[in-house]
């Protein structure tokens, strides 16, 4: 397996096995060179700032001026403080709205487009997968048009319908809406190529199996699809839990640093990014940084428990 | 054939190109915008076909912010970003896919560990970091934390593992090639394939970064593509043709480049995730 012949060197050193272990490093170093950038990177631009961030935390500090140790009263203020529970809130509620149906309709698409009889499957996978590549600034301006308190196409449907407009940016509920409708759009298609690969290594002679057995489609997709593909809907939750926690660019971009009207639009992100760049509570905002991340982990753990008892359950029946 | 069989397959091409509809219509709203003047936009029932105005509506946005100064941003960190991603991650991949050293073990399980890491928890030290460099507004902040990362040499190793065969190492020592001519002459020619999906993939995820970017460049002469659109959103709101018209520039080059390169980009995107 390894090009590296290593037998000759360990045998001259079989006597002292230390110098015979420097020796097989040193002979590597040009290996050892060529793996260090990243890791010299991550201890500089990852491992360093997170130390750092930690004891920034328990610091006052506006970035310029002296630096205050200020005990646990950055957590404390946190905890007390209704803006970050609010955010933390909106970012659930627009985690729900979004990801439930991006997964459902990404689902859908993959089991539809894994049927037999499609042609240009190809073509169909490009123009899901499209959203993806564009940027959430853009994406986030295309949709501000559509919910639109006056002028949106959303609203002119509504009218052309005769129903009366929704003053979407004005209430919760619809900027939230919005926010989740950004996500689904931009990660469905992602999601359903995912489930498509999915879907392609099940085997065709389970689905034959159960064809002839009698089975019908839904009863496929229940039994055989969804319990088989189900280490890759983990994979899936896992990913958007984590990526709807750090949702920023669709609220900033649509209704600005405060989180728009009620502060409905304002993320954990976009609450720690506040503090820190446009307050310049850099202190406090290493403090929500932890927060965040102790939110991720317990949000994530519960995820991926929940999708595990249900692995559970239906193998053990 | 039944005729139920007929009405599902009916049903079944219904929805999805229901779905790619849904999918494709906010990029043809986009066009039909960026063609119409701001008041057309205004209207009650809106337009929902191309105007004329593309012209005009990027001539203003040119006499408006520097396009073409943050378009050339854009690309110069773009570029070099992936082409030192590809350098460092290749390098890397390949050194844990063929080579067995002491410690390989836990430096690669690090380096997977490293993925789990949000990166908004050291937002703020990270902007320290750079203000002690004196990195701020400079592209350096924004190039040298990303030019070397854990998911491109995962990717090149599971590539290199399966591609490079250890006969050609092998033969290539006995020619007496050191580490990096093997590196160099050997491996990278094979690894091309892997190479060009991580090179489009980080160009694209580098051409729409928008936090780092956001909190590190303060000086508009610098500003790339997504910071620039997003200050012009938030000042010229009333302009939103002219708004669409810069969005529109921003969209159309990557959408271009992925067409190019989706049959595979796709495929590698679903491997990554489907496997292990």
């Amino acid at each position: 397996m390894q090009p590296s012949a290593a037998a000759p060197d360990s045998r001259t050193a079989a006597g002292r096995p230390h110098a015979g272990k420097w020796r097989e490093i040193w002979k590597h170093r040009a290996v050892y060179a060529a793996i260090s950038p990243f890791y010299l990177l991550f201890a500089v631009f990852g491992v360093f700032p997170i130390l750092f961030s930690l004891y920034l935390s328990f610091q006052k500090w506006d970035g310029i001026g002296e630096m205050k140790f200020n005990g646990l009263n950055n957590f404390h203020y946190m905890l007390t403080e209704r803006l970050f529970w609010k955010s933390v809130g909106n970012t659930f509620l627009i985690w729900i709205y979004s990801t439930i149906p991006m997964l459902i309709f990404a689902l859908v698409i993959a089991f539809l487009l894994n049927s037999a009889f499609v042609r240009f499957r190809g073509a169909y996978r490009i123009a899901y997968f499209l959203p993806n590549v564009t940027s959430i600034v853009a994406v986030a301006i295309i949709f501000s048009t559509l919910f639109a308190n006056k002028y949106g196409l959303l609203n002119f449907v509504l009218t052309s319908f005769g129903l009366s407009p929704v003053q979407w940016l004005n209430n919760a509920f619809g900027i939230h809406l919005a926010i989740a409708s950004m996500v689904i759009w931009r990660w469905t298609g992602y999601n359903a190529i995912i489930y498509l690969a999915g879907l392609q290594s099940i085997p065709t002679h389970l689905y034959e199996a159960a064809r002839i057995d009698g089975a019908s489609t839904a009863q496929i997709f229940f039994r055989i699809t969804i319990p088989l593909l189900r280490p890759v809907i983990l994979f899936t939750v896992i990913t958007s839990t984590i990526g709807g926690m750090q949702l920023f660019t669709e609220p900033q971009v649509l209704v600005g640093n405060d989180g728009g009207v009620g502060n409905n639009g304002m993320t954990i992100v976009l609450y720690l990014y506040r503090e820190a760049f446009v307050r310049n509570y850099f202190g406090y905002a290493s403090a929500v940084g932890w927060g965040m991340f102790v939110i991720i982990v317990l949000f994530s753990a519960v995820n991926w428990m929940l999708t595990k008892e249900k692995e559970n359950v239906s193998t053990g029946r | 054939m039944t005729s139920r069989s007929i009405w599902n397959k009916f049903v079944l091409h219904l929805l999805l190109v229901a779905g790619v509809i849904l999918s494709v219509f906010p990029f043809y709203w986009l066009a039909v915008m960026s063609t119409s003047t701001t008041s057309d936009l205004y209207k009650f029932p809106p337009k929902i076909w191309f105007g004329t105005h593309l012209i005009d509506n990027i001539q203003r946005l040119m006499q408006n912010i520097d396009f073409f100064q943050a378009l050339t941003n854009t690309l110069f960190v773009a570029v070099v970003t992936s082409v030192l991603v590809l350098f460092f991650d290749s390098l890397a991949g390949f050194a844990f896919a063929k080579y067995e050293f002491p410690g390989k073990k836990w430096l690669f399980l690090a380096l997977l560990a490293t993925m789990m890491v949000p990166g908004q928890l050291s937002l703020v030290p990270s902007f320290v970091i750079m203000a002690n460099f004196g990195w701020v507004g400079s592209y350096k902040a924004l190039i040298v934390p990303g030019m070397a990362n854990a998911f491109g040499i995962f990717w090149i190793r599971q590539y290199a593992q399966g591609a490079i065969a250890d006969e050609l190492l092998s033969a290539g020592r006995i020619d007496g090639c050191s580490f990096f001519r093997l590196y160099w002459n050997v491996a990278l020619p094979i690894l091309r394939p892997a190479l060009a999906f991580l090179g489009a993939f980080t160009f694209i995820h580098v051409w729409n970064d928008y936090l780092w970017p956001l909190v590190i460049l303060n000086d508009k002469s610098k500003y790339t593509l997504q910071v620039a659109l997003s200050q012009l959103n938030g000042i010229y709101n009333t302009d939103y043709s002219m708004v669409m018209a810069g969005t529109f520039l921003v969209v159309l080059p990557l959408i271009v480049l992925f067409l190019f390169v989706s049959r595979q980009f796709i495929s590698d995107i679903a491997a990554g995730a489907v496997k292990d």
